[in-house]
């Protein structure tokens, strides 16, 4: 095996940002649809873990991993329209149903996962992009699962859609004002029920990612805050889908500082190397804004004490 | 284009449980010609208009479209006649450009939509407007005039011939104004549109207007074509018998007065943290309305929150009565500063708590002799609420309602009785009379200018220029975050403060 030294670290952080970012992709694509329309939905954490458990079990149960993201698609589409639903009630507050519906989920994913932390289910199919090299450090890096490409495609055609689609424009105008929505005989609600279910559609494919390839098992602790540092990312990324996808990249990127360092040999601070990401977002978050103004992009009918 | 239509309301009466909104009222617009509806609020004109447009239905009435009897249930039916509203607070989603939200308001939008041939058509159509309006930037970044615009070419667009117009000039410079509702009237004249405006602008209405109808609780008062009735009969059907606080006669700022608010260099960020406004300087003497015009969005609510306290400022001196000045409540009461912002509910009161603490707020904690009390005592409050309430006027059903179940009018008579109750000698107002009917400005214009001869310095916001003109000793403009036009009151011409408001010097 050939040595390549200090090169190990950015190949290795590359590798890190592909394979660790694609759930951030996922819900905060999910997210950031989610919040165009006006609505905040902090289950998705939630949504996140019944995802990776349904998808899973259902990974296990038909042999085929797609079948597993599809059924993870369809749970966190239901967890969706409950959130859409119940806040579609007058003087219902986003966050706090938000936050019963992660619990809710996390729950019940616990719950009907017992079964599943035992047998092995068939990984999601990955593409060898760097099998033309005799590297391994290399071949690893390379080594994209098509989830990823997939949301790298997905959050194009979002960012497309917000400007050249019937839908795009109605999810905007009804995120940027109610008012204007129904004087144009548009129903905010309905737009944002379905908004909503489409954003816990795609949070679930990133919990099926995790269960289905990395780190590709079902256990308890499978999530590590993915599903709530996404929603943080949406803001850091002011509701553009490409600006989602390069947070997710910037996030994913630093959380493998730590391993990649390891290993080339640097064991000092070894924890400290694990909070890069939370500390990166920290600092951005702190440069980018000021209490003196309002955030740019925010969608006009978002607010937390609606 | 497809010509205008006529539209006529019949006997329409609408009643909110035991309270009746409309009673009886019939309009009648003629294809082609701008009829104004003129009222008071609450006089019943949206009402009207609401019922006719089919956002309400009404108790009884109907309506008549090019003479023939019309059921309009719905918004959807009116726009199959071709009936559209351009409201007084903008329809137009503020993050999408112009051509975005006219091609999204068209029922028939493609589902994927092809920008060049949208593009095209827009332009196309655009030739035959008489507006010019960027289309491709956001509408938040459009002045209000082009918004106004914006709406009314919305309506063409999508193939009105009929429209309402709410109030369209309360957000524009008289310049703006006039070049609008000229334009308006050159389509109606050519016949492509009937307009009914809602207005309370006399000179408006008299200046482009065929035919008015008045309305007053409710009822019609009166109608007929702008050549037979004058504005005093248009003022009489209006506002009936009922008395209109007169206005005290300005007396004269002695020669010497004092300075009393001196601005030095100020600078301060603005809402989006990307603009900053900068007051060179700024000197209100005691005995003076200064009166600062401009249009929203200009910096002028954010000059206010510099001299309120409730922004921060980057650099430069406030001084009041050559003591600098940090809005703290130590100072304000040791200095006699007093505030009237705008929304005073927002910006002056505690929405629940009650009248009587709203109104104690300056005096709760003090005795007599303006020394802090240890206890305070809450039949103190409630017999100083008593005697401010009696004497504003202030109509509440108890001393213990909440403020925010009192109506426009009467939180400001409240949050006048408390800033205008003891010595002022400096007076910052914003907007005071938004939003409020005839009797209450007049009430409320009269109270700032006896603080004025009483001896007390004025800094008046206002974006209403009528106000402005009526009461200020000077005018100054805002504009883009900096005081750019200053002009004595016997010299001020309202087009020259326009043009000035407009940015366009």
């Amino acid at each position: 095996m050939e040595d390549i030294g200090l090169w190990g670290v950015p190949l290795a952080i590359l590798g890190g940002a592909i394979r660790v970012s694609t759930p951030f992709i996922f819900v905060s694509l999910g997210e950031a649809v989610t919040e165009r329309s006006g609505r905040i939905n902090l289950g998705l954490e939630g949504t996140l873990v019944f995802g990776a458990m349904a998808a899973y079990a259902v990974a296990v149960e038909t042999g085929s991993p797609w079948f597993g993201v599809l059924a993870a698609m369809a749970a966190g589409a239901g967890f969706g329209l409950v959130h859409g639903w119940i806040c579609s009630f007058p003087r219902v507050n986003d966050i706090a149903v938000g936050i019963a519906l992660m619990l809710f989920g996390i729950g019940l994913a616990f719950f009907f996962g017992k079964p599943y932390i035992q047998p092995s289910a068939p990984p999601l199919p990955a593409i060898g992009f760097g099998d033309w090299s005799d590297i391994p450090q290399v071949r690893a890096a390379l080594n994209v699962n098509v989830l990823f490409l997939f949301g790298a495609a997905l959050a194009l055609a979002l960012w497309w859609g917000f400007k050249n689609t019937k839908i795009g424009l109605i999810v905007r105008v009804v995120g940027d004002s109610a008012d204007s929505a129904r004087a144009m005989g548009l129903s905010p609600t309905t737009v944002r029920l379905f908004a909503t279910a489409f954003g816990g559609a795609l949070a679930a494919i990133g919990g099926a990612y995790l269960s289905l390839y990395y780190p590709g098992s079902w256990n308890e602790r499978i999530s590590s805050g993915q599903g709530l540092m996404a929603v943080a990312l949406v803001i850091f990324a002011r509701w553009n889908p490409i600006g989602c996808f390069a947070a997710a990249m910037l996030f994913g990127g630093a959380g493998a500082l730590g391993p990649a360092l390891q290993s080339v040999g640097v064991t000092q601070g070894y924890y400290l190397f694990y909070a890069a990401p939370y500390i990166l977002t920290l600092l951005i978050m702190i440069a980018t804004s000021s209490p003196g103004r309002q955030l740019a992009g925010a969608p006009g009918e978002l607010s937390i004490t609606k | 284009m497809s010509t205008a239509v006529s539209v006529e309301a019949v006997s329409m009466t609408m009643r909110f449980g035991a309270f009746t909104a409309l009673d009886d009222v019939s309009v009648k617009v003629p294809a082609g010609s701008f009829h104004a509806l003129l009222g008071e609020n609450g006089a019943g004109k949206s009402t009207l208009v609401k019922c006719m447009m089919g956002f309400y239905t009404p108790t009884s009435g109907q309506m008549l479209v090019d003479g023939k009897e019309a059921v309009i249930a719905s918004p959807k039916d009116a726009d199959r006649l071709g009936l559209g509203m351009v409201y007084q607070h903008f329809t137009l989603v503020p993050s999408l450009t112009g051509a975005e939200n006219l091609v999204i308001s068209r029922e028939n939008a493609p589902k994927i939509i092809d920008w060049r041939k949208e593009r095209r058509d827009l332009a196309d159509f655009m030739t035959t407007m008489p507006f010019r309006i960027p289309l491709d930037v956001p509408v938040a970044s459009l002045a209000a005039g082009e918004k106004q615009k914006l709406e009314i070419v919305k309506q063409l667009y999508l193939g009105r011939r009929f429209i309402v117009l709410d109030e369209p000039t309360s957000v524009l410079t008289p310049n703006e104004a006039e070049e609008m509702l000229g334009l308006v009237r050159g389509m109606t004249k050519a016949g492509d549109l009937t307009v009914l405006m809602i207005s309370h602008k006399f000179h408006e209405v008299t200046s482009f207007c065929d035919d008015v109808t008045v309305l007053r609780k409710g009822k019609r008062t009166g109608s007929g074509s702008l050549g037979e009735l004058d504005r005093k009969k248009m003022a009489a059907m209006m506002i009936g018998d009922q008395p209109i606080a007169a206005l005290d006669s300005r007396s004269a700022t002695p020669a010497d007065a004092k300075p009393v608010l001196t601005v030095t260099a100020l600078k301060a960020k603005d809402r989006t943290g990307l603009k900053s406004i900068a007051v060179d300087g700024l000197t209100v003497r005691s005995g003076e309305i200064v009166g600062i015009a401009g249009i929203s969005g200009n910096g002028q609510k954010e000059f206010l929150e510099v001299l309120a306290g409730q922004r921060a400022r980057e650099a430069g001196e406030v001084a009041v009565k050559a003591a600098p000045y940090a809005s703290t409540r130590e100072q304000s009461r040791k200095l006699n500063v007093r505030f009237i912002p705008e929304e005073p509910l927002r910006n002056a009161c505690a929405p629940r708590m009650t009248v009587a603490e709203n109104i104690s707020f300056r005096t709760f904690d003090l005795n007599k002799d303006g020394k802090p009390v240890a206890w305070i005592s809450a039949r103190a409050i409630r017999t100083y609420a008593t005697k401010l309430i009696e004497q504003f006027k202030v109509k509440t059903a108890s001393l213990s309602s909440p403020i925010q179940s009192l109506s426009g009018g009467n939180v400001q008579r409240a949050v006048l009785a408390r800033e205008l109750t003891g010595e002022v000698d400096l007076l910052i107002v914003s907007n005071p009379c938004f939003g409020l009917d005839f009797a209450a400005v007049a009430e409320i214009r009269a109270r700032i200018m006896k603080a004025r001869n009483g001896g007390a310095a004025v800094l008046l916001m206002s974006e209403d220029l009528d106000e402005l003109m009526e009461l200020s000793d000077r005018i100054l403009v805002m504009s883009d975050g900096a005081l750019v036009y200053e002009t004595p009151i016997a010299s001020a011409d309202v087009h020259v403060i326009g043009e000035h408001m407009a940015g366009h010097h």
